[in-house]
């Protein structure tokens, strides 16, 4: 018996303009250990409140600084730990009650590429192996999960004759993230998560892994979920971008808004501490001063307030929400600044990156 | 001189080669050792002569003789003298070997299955179920081994099987202690998290991913552990809680010989030097199985 969902490509709901991925109000906090006895039981506020959607075919690029949230956003996504309140929807179907059976279906459809290329391999097992092993834990007969990887591991670059049976100690950084992406794609997910995929990987590598990534995702209509501190990398892969700050979206939009026409002054921020190509444009200044606030106690109001450039009263006293901007549609930001009847002083100025 | 050196060609690395497996690479590693061989050879030849002691030995290991007591090494018939009952002392150190080096290998062994399934368990499941295994198994760990064993040998009553029982229970926690340390250090690595991703059960994950992984370095601690094993089960038959005599069994002999330490030195001094010598060959095996295992990292 062939039961519809094991052909592949996974049949797709809602047709095109649904969105695959919607996230609603995820949230994790992470309990410290507290100092003393009967002190309050404190938290780190590691994801507070964040809202996306990923429309499908396309790539959601995640920014921001270390510890803003986006690998807690991306493990809470893939259900890797459970998420304290908020939902998700996985192409129309609520995913935050999956359970046995329906979970491992939902793993199907959604995979996972890690930083640390090493670490992600099992050090034990061959290159074939290691890719054959979910398709096999799926029910997939062992000799032809083996040729099914064979033939990936060719697909991703990588000569089968040579490396299936190779250990990942014997593979470079760049092969080794091939194969980590061949895995991901062993049972043709929908949705893929690259959790600083590229980032450990020197530059000539970077570009040919990120080639490699296009080409999949436009072979197999995949989607991508892309978590980068890099700026470059970012722009180059994403079609919409979002920047994260200590734990909340503070500005989401398509990729060329975000890059030409940022609305946040963190994102200004970011965005001019990359390094410009051209020498007569490099700054010596420092854009931003000091670390992110501790995110046990983030500031009241506008969690940026205290390292922004063009604080006021009111973003002490208000947080913020994560609104449309005029004239730009799928451009949303969490600035008083762009609100006229926020309060702010220099609220409707134009604001030019 | 222009020696040609050994040097790794090229070719040998090239892509051509299919990879060995990690235990081929164990095992040639461990022939180049010429530590390994040296004591992996006297090892092999204590096994052999304790193995193959019927048939080797040249008299009978109960035949005593009350005229030919506590003879000196060398005396004509009796290559390594006799003991304090007249017995060819070669004969009863051949047969002693099979007792002592059963005493040394089964407890380990016995702990090292169980040791590892608990440790894996504790270690994997995590959380309360973890603090719980650990802290109760914190409470064997807290006193010195050789007190522990001679205490549950004592409760148990004296005899083979009772040592190895109490000799097992010593080990348990050890051994549990350095399985789920490497599996809390396993489990939280990329793979295992990949290997969620699959939608694989824990058990499979256990099994596939976590099992391989962590043997290697218990299956280093445990061979450490044979030649306090073996030390300890002479203690116990020297104290009178294991073997029983007349049976052959090297502790034991040294307790029954060290009245002769006077008139004799030599011979009463002949079963502790084996135990020093096969529980040093122990641990230097143990010693170069430690690192030709730590190719990988």
């Amino acid at each position: 018996m062939n039961t519809p969902s094991q052909a592949s490509p996974a049949p797709e709901r809602g047709g095109r303009p649904q969105p695959l991925l919607v996230v609603r109000d995820l949230k994790k906090h992470f309990p410290v250990r507290d100092s003393g006895f009967g002190g309050p039981r404190k938290f780190v506020h590691a994801v507070d409140g964040v809202n996306f959607s990923v429309p499908k075919g396309k790539t959601l690029g995640i920014v921001g600084e270390s510890g803003c949230g986006k690998s807690t956003t991306a493990r809470l996504v893939a259900r890797l730990m459970p998420a304290d309140a908020g939902s998700l929807i996985f192409d129309g179907e609520g995913v935050a009650e999956f359970r046995g059976l329906h979970l491992k279906e939902f793993r199907r459809k959604l995979q996972m590429v890690f930083q640390d290329s090493f670490a992600s391999l099992n050090p034990r097992l061959t290159i074939a192996e290691t890719v054959a092993y979910g398709p096999r834990v799926h029910g997939t007969p062992a000799a032809k999960a083996m040729q099914q990887a064979r033939e990936l591991l060719d697909r991703v670059g990588l000569d089968a004759a040579n490396f299936a049976n190779r250990y990942p100690h014997e593979l470079s950084g760049g092969q080794r993230q091939r194969v980590n992406i061949a895995r991901a794609l062993a049972y043709d997910p929908q949705l893929v998560i690259l959790d600083e995929a590229v980032a450990a990987l020197d530059k000539s590598v970077q570009a040919q892994v990120l080639n490699l990534l296009q080409e999949l995702k436009a072979e197999r209509g995949l989607t991508y979920l892309f978590i980068s501190h890099d700026l470059h990398v970012v722009h180059y892969l994403s079609d919409y971008v979002m920047v994260m700050y200590l734990g909340q979206v503070i500005e989401t939009g398509p990729v060329e808004r975000i890059y030409g026409h940022t609305a946040h002054p963190y994102t200004r921020a970011l965005l001019s501490a990359v390094p410009s190509m051209d020498p007569a444009r490099r700054t010596e200044a420092s854009p931003l001063a000091g670390d992110p606030p501790n995110p046990i106690n983030p500031p009241s109001g506008c969690r940026f307030r205290d390292r922004c450039p063009r604080a006021h009263a009111v973003c002490a006293d208000r947080a913020p929400e994560l609104a449309a901007i005029h004239g730009a549609p799928e451009h949303f930001a969490a600035c008083h600044l762009n609100d006229t009847a926020s309060g702010h002083p220099d609220a409707g100025q134009e604001f030019s990156a | 001189m222009s020696a040609t050196l050994p040097l790794p060609s090229p070719v040998a690395v090239s892509a051509a080669q299919p990879s060995r497996s990690y235990w081929a690479v164990v095992w040639r590693q461990l022939r180049r050792d010429p530590m390994a061989l040296a004591a992996g050879g006297v090892l092999l030849l204590i096994i052999a002569a304790a193995v193959f002691a019927p048939w080797l030995a040249p008299a009978d290991p109960y035949k005593a003789s009350m005229i030919k007591r506590l003879l000196p090494i060398g005396s004509s018939g009796f290559l390594l003298g006799t003991d304090e009952l007249g017995r060819d002392l070669l004969t009863r150190l051949m047969y002693g070997g099979r007792l002592s080096l059963l005493m040394g290998v089964v407890p380990v062994l016995a702990a090292f299955g169980i040791g590892t399934a608990i440790g894996l368990f504790a270690g994997y499941v995590g959380g309360k179920v973890n603090m719980v295994i650990m802290r109760v198994l914190d409470v064997f760990y807290a006193f010195p081994s050789v007190l522990l064993a001679v205490a549950i040998s004592g409760a148990l009553g004296p005899g083979l099987s009772n040592s190895l029982i109490a000799l097992t229970l010593v080990f348990v926690p050890q051994v549990v202690r350095v399985a789920e340390s490497v599996t809390i250090q396993v489990r939280q690595l990329d793979y295992i998290e990949a290997a969620r991703m699959s939608g694989a059960s824990a058990f499979s994950i256990i099994r596939v991913h976590v099992l391989g992984n962590v043997l290697g370095p218990v299956f280093v601690y445990a061979t450490g552990l044979l030649s306090v094993s073996m030390i300890l089960a002479s203690g116990l038959s020297f104290l009178g809680l294991g073997v029983k005599p007349p049976e052959p069994e090297w502790g034991l002999m040294l307790n029954t010989l060290r009245s002769a330490i006077y008139s004799n030195p030599w011979v009463a001094a002949l079963p502790g030097l084996l135990i020093f010598v096969t529980s040093i060959a122990f641990n230097l095996l143990a010693d170069s199985v430690r690192s030709a295992m730590d190719i990988r990292r």
